[in-house]
């Protein structure tokens, strides 16, 4: 495969290795190297950077309906001049309030925590770190990220039609999302959805396909599995996941698309809506539960195992330290995809599920706990003793074990059948989720975009904004979602518009008020890194050696700035695992490196 | 490199795991058929006649691109192409006889929204006939390169990832079929 080593000829120049000579320097386009680029590299920045406008948009509903849950009785007439009917007076029309819920959960589960996330850090780092040129199939991964392209106009234009967004919450249950008449949100908005999640679903399963063919097919010599990095077990892990749980919400959303637009029956059974009965006879609405939950549960961690893997190569690099018991986390991180796909009924413990079948769930489910803990220990000894140095990466690799933990545990509460009832659809449940799988995934990545931000653009971020964003979106992230444990225990139950008229919840309006005031806080702190991200893109301080965090994988032997096909000459030959350091008197010894005659077993 | 030759082709394999995300489609959806199937008002229905002829079709189909792809091997190129010819043509009579089996159903007041039962019956059979579409394109495209002049390709990779892709449709509808005809 040829190589481009003409990406950025300045500083390729000072860095050439003298291997020019077969290399044939082919013109680029602005079109074929930014747009419909096939470069693994490219395509991670087009997913990271579409993400990221995801998630500041999906975070900013957050902040709109934050203000109405924080401060029900006020007015804010700035909403009107910007969101028109939506905000008559400057107050969230209830069914708007709906989308705003809906499409915050849609945008940050999907698009931005599975597109942003694995499609961001799976297409950087697997080529270069199993030492590869590209991906199995360059071109189905450029095709992956325009079918997350088109995925992401669809829904964008779901947001400006009439009758709006989808509104049935993420999980889009039926019969509400089936019947257009049952809210405005379920017209044309979410017949969008549907479309947009279809092709979403078609960019996970291209994505995921090239993931597993590299890292199974396109090692290097000398790469054995054992001897990978456990960001790459994580990335297949994950990729696996999504190829096997993703078609059967492709089956669910076929169905419901035919249940919506042709008249079928799979979801609807015995429907008055507005006085009118209507002819739908025979389906349940209970059997989409199952084909959504099939992938809704994989896709948990789908989220959450990518953020593991970076977390444990940060923490790894940043303790100067070998990784704490290498097999037991590739170990734990198989347990995990075997059981997700056996847990998914513990969302549906209060749909009339045979009690007997539940128990079942509820084993399984409380199973995860035991490689999860693994990992959790795994990581305390990691850092255990460890020379610790706390770069950006670094802290939010440590942020995410707190995170974790602390949402971990709240897990066990509710994969208890028994507790569930009392527990589900209320705010311990928001807090549950937020915290283990969107913070902590928030965090996975904020870690890897740290860490891996100098060789996506040669350049640091700046650590000064860098700390600030730390720290404030830790403390408020505990601050926002820890008193929502209190609330959910009390009973106060999601998705309402607004508690005030309820005399068991008029208690919480100062909390309430609170989390939205510092969740605006939090939001502003994303926009810190927003900036810092972009500046430094341009302005930030130079990177001057090849390997600046001092790490053994094989992407720090790249040049700074690879071009496409990553290494210049050969690729080059590994020896090792990769976490070799604090070894025989050396602080790190890269992967590339033989084994030396004298050298004491790992 | 050795080590690299002894490795099945990465697009192969990419193939077998797309595969199996097919499978996983249709699992969700036959079992979501079981499950309904126990519940009220499910009405049994009889396969058309037409779909045993089909089902022979789509057989032969998956033994003439055996032949296609061993001639490809043996340099046979004008066989290879008319072989691939006659599959081509099979697995187009395969889709043609599916919608007259469907046309057939509707006539007889088996329609698409009478019953649940009617209705996955149309989704499960259709979204089949939509693979093996994608089949017929792909068959095209490589039949329609076999006539350029310009690039003569030797290597078996893209005919033999046709062949497993064809044989897997066929084992799919030939397990759909047995399925609709157990359960029903």
């Amino acid at each position: 495969m040829s190589n481009e080593a003409i990406l950025h000829d300045q500083v390729t120049g000072v860095h050439d290795l003298g291997h020019t000579a077969h290399e044939h320097h082919h013109h680029q386009s602005f079109i074929s190297k930014y747009v419909f680029s096939q470069d693994h590299k490219m395509i991670a920045k087009q997913f990271l950077i579409t993400g990221m406008i995801w998630a500041i948009i999906g975070g900013f509903f957050s902040v709109l309906f934050r203000l109405q849950l924080g401060y029900p009785e006020s007015t804010f007439p700035w909403l009107e001049d910007f969101l028109g009917h939506w905000a008559k007076g400057g107050k969230l029309d209830p069914e708007f309030y709906y989308s705003l819920v809906t499409m915050h959960g849609t945008i940050l589960v999907f698009f931005v925590l599975t597109a942003g996330l694995s499609g961001t850090f799976s297409n950087f780092l697997i080529p270069l770190q199993v030492g590869a040129r590209d991906m199995a199939s360059p071109f189905l991964n450029m095709l992956s990220y325009w079918f997350f392209f088109m995925a992401s106009i669809v829904m964008l234009t779901s947001l400006f039609v009439q009758t709006g967004p989808a509104s049935g919450g993420w999980t889009i249950y039926p019969p509400l999302s089936a019947l257009g008449e049952a809210s405005e949100g379920s017209k044309i908005g979410m017949d969008l959805w549907l479309v947009s999640m279809a092709l979403f679903i078609i960019n996970a399963l291209l994505g995921g396909l090239n993931y597993i063919a590299t890292i199974l097919n396109l090692r290097t010599k000398g790469m054995s599995m054992t001897r990978m990095p456990l960001t790459m077990w994580a990335f297949f892990f994950t990729a696996v996941l999504g190829v096997l749980s993703f078609p059967v919400l492709l089956s669910g959303a076929i169905l419901l698309l035919f249940d919506r637009n042709l008249g079928t029956s799979f979801f609807l059974s015995d429907i008055v809506i507005n006085g009118k009965i209507l002819p739908n006879e025979g389906g349940s609405p209970i059997l989409f539960q199952h084909l959504f939950w099939f992938l809704g549960h994989p896709e948990v961690y789908i989220i959450i195992l990518p953020a593991m893997g970076i977390a444990s190569e940060v923490m790894s690099v940043n303790s100067r330290k070998p990784i704490f018991g290498y097999m037991a986390m590739v170990g734990s991180l198989f347990a995990i995809t075997a059981l997700a796909f056996l847990v998914w009924a513990h969302h549906m413990f209060v749909t009339g599920l045979n009690p007997f079948l539940g128990s079942f769930f509820v084993l399984l489910t409380l199973l995860i706990a035991v490689p999860s803990a693994i990992k959790v220990f795994n990581w305390l000894t990691t850092l255990w003793r460890g020379n610790i140095r706390f770069t950006p990466g670094m802290l939010f690799s440590i942020g995410f074990v707190s995170i974790f933990i602390s949402g971990g545990l709240t897990g066990i509460f509710l994969g208890n059948s028994a507790l569930d009832i009392h527990l589900h659809d209320t705010y311990f449940v928001i807090a549950h989720f937020h915290i283990v799988m969107g913070v902590a995934g928030m965090f996975g990545m904020f870690a890897g975009l740290y860490h891996w931000y100098p060789k996506m653009f040669g350049r640091y971020l700046n650590d000064t904004l860098a700390y600030i964003h730390f720290w404030v979106t830790m403390v408020g992230a505990y601050l926002i979602f820890w008193p929502m444990h209190y609330e959910g225990l009390a009973g106060m139950p999601r998705r309402y518009y607004d508690f005030s008229n309820w005399e068991s919840f008029k208690m919480f309006a100062g909390l309430n008020e609170f989390i939205s005031f510092v969740s605006i806080i939090v939001f502003a702190a994303q926009l810190l890194f927003v900036f810092n991200f972009f500046y430094s893109m341009f302005k930030g301080r130079k990177v001057t050696t090849q390997n600046p965090w001092g790490a053994n994988t094989l992407e720090w032997s790249t040049p700074i700035r690879p071009g496409h096909g990553n290494w210049p000459g050969e690729i080059p030959e590994v020896h090792r695992w990769a976490y070799d350091y604090g070894k025989d008197g050396r602080e790190f010894i890269p992967q590339t490196e033989p084994v030396g005659e004298h050298e004491s077993k790992h | 490199m050795n080590q690299q030759n002894k490795r099945i082709h990465p697009h192969k394999f990419t193939l077998w795991v797309g595969i199996s995300s097919i499978v996983m489609m249709f699992a969700g959806l036959t079992s979501a058929y079981i499950v309904k199937r126990s519940q009220a008002n499910w009405i049994t229905f009889d396969l058309p006649v037409i779909f045993w002829y089909s089902t022979a079709v789509i057989i032969l189909s998956s033994i003439t691109i055996i032949i296609s792809a061993n001639n490809f091997r043996d340099r046979e190129r004008p066989r290879y192409r008319q072989w691939l010819l006659i599959t081509l043509i099979l697995g187009i009579l395969f889709v043609v006889m599916q919608t007259i089996g469907f046309i057939q159903l509707w006539q007889s007041g088996i329609t698409l929204t009478r019953n649940v039962a009617f209705s996955f019956l149309y989704i499960i059979v259709g979204l089949h006939a939509v693979h093996v579409i994608a089949g017929v394109i792909t068959l095209i495209v490589i039949y329609l390169k076999t006539f350029s002049v310009k690039v003569k390709s030797y290597s078996a990779v893209p005919v033999e990832m046709i062949s497993t892709y064809w044989h897997f449709v066929d084992f799919l509808w030939i397990y759909l079929l047995i399925f609709l005809l157990m359960i029903r």
